[in-house]
């Protein structure tokens, strides 16, 4: 039977100029495609113990053998050594990207070492060409974007992904910016490519090959199912009405909302950044990634008054955790507000998430005296004061000032020289996500491999509880985490938008692997999503993760969660059952 | 012998538009069974103008009198009636005198055949049109 796995991976060497493509069948036969592909990559290329600035860190970008087959399939995984917690760096990304690595024939592409002077790699199908960039090099994100989308070829089949000023300033969560309003958001990835002194890369596809003939009757089927149960079904519809950004209200009415770098759960303006302020005053349209009908990217209007009757209009894509990160975490209430600092994230290429989590222990390290005032580029950083915040953001991206290149390190090193260890909020490296749940949601950034509230959806669990009422044993807790992570190793591996997983069953993933060639059942899926998530905490435990960089900080135990107060000892016992359990060194 | 269109895809409220493009793949998985944009005979691009849509669709829009018919060698594109055309791809050789005939840009020759890619007007991109951007119309209608 004609198989319609992927095999090709593209292979780009920065410093000697040159590409190459392997048929690496196995490969992709037993990892399947994005994640699966991507952590065995990563282990491949990645020496132990390199620095993640190193021209030797690579940057690997997998799709999945059914990206651009089924709908919302629409995502593509990166690989690389995270310079901000030094372990596993991988971020997920919507957009084109996915669907166009794989319309060019490619599974995985992987970028090796470092231009001497900025390019961008332009990849049009088999023709692979590494351009200069040096004019482009010092351009926000959607300036490099406007050039490229100009000059390059592939306009409505192509993808555009490119790094802004904190990328090229090496600030240790610079994001990449995907097409429009997607983002490699977390690790560091824009870093990674600012080492590489590659501004951009773009993604062409020209052909994957057929659907074989006697399989086409079923590949309608199939397709028609999946599309239907997304259109005619509640299981992705509040991605399309409110979009992620009802969590606003929802959160906060639980008391989960983490407000002022956490000293709350409940934050007194969220109206103002709700869901459905924002839907009802300023959204002005939703867009999709390609190949999902849903739609959930919500663009929202920002009219700022210039003098005279002049306007600068912006338009400013929101979801929860920016609204999060950069709203009720910096006590910013105000809509206008907070889709000001989206959009100065947006435009420097900076991790909204950790962007937020960052300014906001600064304001309370500020608040509390320790930072002396000629650190701080004569900012005085305070809740909600919006303005003040985009000065340092951009202070942040262009390094100016003692307090902000340290922070442009990302916290540990800032408190290092300062203090405030106990409320700087950071699990394993990484920024919180916008859930102060419970247990489960902290255990779950702790134990994810890449301290995402995606690895596990802790959160979720919290939530179900808080339902429920149940209050299971820590360890069941963990042993469900992991069998959530392991899961979603196998989804991620497709490589599925995690928004469509009540749409795609275990069943459905199945059948749909099966159509590719896949001869998976319910038990081998179930073990290939424990071997990647082994996989990944192997890479970390490579890179000297050690239980004593997975403690969560003070802060999360003396604000009461939605679930009520989280204890030490009973946080610490899960954690310890995770160590023993999956062997983490001590 | 003249051919007859009964329905023909008729693209409305452009604004509402999400890009999602599962029309591109409908056209090429679905009709085609390849698995390319290079062969889908109907794209989507972001307009790039300041009015309101932020996508376009291009796609045969079946013309009356239809000028890629006019400048076709070898019939195979032949006008349709009451408007629209046939298109008989095994005659085509690839010219190019449709693509730049096309007001709307909608036939490509696509690097894959080196023939003419263009609409038939099977509908198949309207059932994977989240919100019935992509209809098919009878000819009546969309006078």
């Amino acid at each position: 039977m004609a198989s319609l796995k992927l095999s090709k991976v593209l292979y780009v060497d920065l410093t000697e100029n040159k590409f190459w493509v392997e048929e690496r069948p196995e490969l992709f036969e037993e990892y399947v495609g994005g994640i699966g592909v991507a952590i065995k990559l990563l282990h491949e290329e990645c020496p132990k113990g390199v620095d993640p600035f190193d021209p030797e860190n690579p940057i690997i970008i997998a799709t999945g053998p059914l990206n651009g087959l089924f709908p919302v399939m629409s995502k593509a995984v990166m690989t690389f050594k995270s310079p901000l917690n030094g372990a596993l760096g991988e971020s997920h990304a919507g957009g084109r990207l996915g669907v166009a690595l794989s319309w060019a024939g490619y599974g995985a592409l992987v970028i090796k070492g470092a231009a001497e002077d900025p390019v961008y790699l332009a990849i049009h199908g088999e023709k692979v060409r590494i351009k200069d960039a040096r004019g482009l090099w010092g351009t926000s994100t959607q300036a490099v974007g406007r050039v490229l989308r100009e000059i390059e070829p592939g306009s409505g089949v192509r993808s555009i992904i490119r790094i802004g000023p904190a990328g090229e300033n090496l600030v240790r969560y610079a994001n990449i910016n995907v097409d429009s309003f997607r983002h490699f958001g977390r690790l560091g990835a824009g870093a990674v490519m600012g080492a590489k002194k590659l501004k951009a890369i773009v993604v062409s596809g020209t052909y994957r090959g057929e659907i074989p003939k006697e399989k086409r009757g079923e590949y309608y089927k199939l397709f028609k199912e999946i599309y239907d149960d997304i259109m005619n079904t509640e299981g992705m519809k509040k991605y399309h009405d409110l979009g992620t950004a009802q969590n606003v209200l929802v959160l906060n009415a639980l008391g989960g909302l983490p407000t002022k770098n956490l000293r709350s759960g409940v934050f007194e303006h969220a109206d103002g950044i709700s869901g459905e302020y924002l839907a009802e005053r300023l959204l002005i349209k939703k867009v999709a990634c390609t190949s999902c009908p849903i739609g959930c990217i919500h663009v929202a209007l920002l009219r700022q008054p210039l003098p005279g009757y002049d306007y600068e209009t912006l338009f400013v894509s929101y979801d929860y955790e920016p609204l999060f990160a950069l709203g009720s975490l910096l006590g910013v209430g105000n809509a206008d507000g907070v889709l000001t600092l989206i959009e100065h994230t947006e435009r420097l290429g900076l991790d909204a998430m950790y962007a937020g989590v960052a300014l906001a222990w600064a304001t309370e390290a500020m608040e509390r005296g320790l930072i002396p005032e000629d650190h701080a580029m004569g900012l005085n950083l305070k809740w909600g004061e919006v303005h003040t915040y985009v000065r340092a953001l951009e202070h942040i991206a262009k390094r100016r000032g003692k307090l902000f290149d340290l922070l442009a390190d990302g916290l540990e090193k800032a408190v290092e020289e300062y203090g405030g260890k106990e409320f700087a909020l950071i699990f394993g490296g990484n920024g919180m996500p916008g859930y102060h749940n419970g247990l489960a949601t902290h255990l779950g950034y702790l134990i994810g491999a890449r301290h995402s509230h995606l690895d596990n959806a802790g959160y979720s669990y919290d939530q179900g509880l808080l339902k429920s009422g149940e209050s299971p044993p820590v360890e069941k807790i963990v042993d469900n985490l992991i069998k959530e992570e392991a899961w979603r190793c196998v989804t991620n591996s497709l490589v599925m938008c995690l928004f469509a997983r009540k749409i795609y069953t275990k069943e459905r993933v199945l059948r749909a692997l099966n159509f590719a060639g896949y001869a998976f059942d319910q038990n081998k899926i179930i073990e290939l999503g424990h071997k990647i998530y082994k996989l990944r905490w192997d890479f970390n435990i490579r890179e000297g993760v050690r239980r004593a960089d997975l403690m969560p900080p003070e802060r999360i135990f003396e604000t009461p969660s939605a679930r009520g107060k989280i204890t030490k000892e009973e946080l610490l016992r899960g954690l310890n059952y995770f160590f023993e359990k999956m062997g983490i060194p001590e | 012998m003249a051919y007859k269109r009964t329905k023909i895809l008729r693209v409305v409220n452009m604004e509402r538009c999400i890009g999602c493009e599962n029309c591109v793949i409908a056209c090429s998985n679905i009709r085609l069974g390849k698995i390319t944009p290079e062969l889908s005979a109907i794209r989507v691009k972001s307009t790039g103008g300041i009015e309101g849509a932020a996508f376009s669709v291009i796609v045969c829009r079946s013309c009356e009198d239809p000028p890629c018919a006019k400048v076709c060698p070898t019939n195979a594109l032949i006008a349709a009636e009451p408007r629209g055309i046939f298109y008989d791809e095994r005659k085509c050789i690839g010219c190019e005198n449709c693509v730049s005939a096309c007001p709307y840009r909608a036939i490509y020759i696509s690097p894959l055949t080196n023939k003419a890619v263009v609409c038939i007007q099977c509908g198949i991109c309207t059932n994977f049109c989240p919100h019935n951007i992509l209809q098919m119309v009878s000819v009546e209608e969309a006078e």
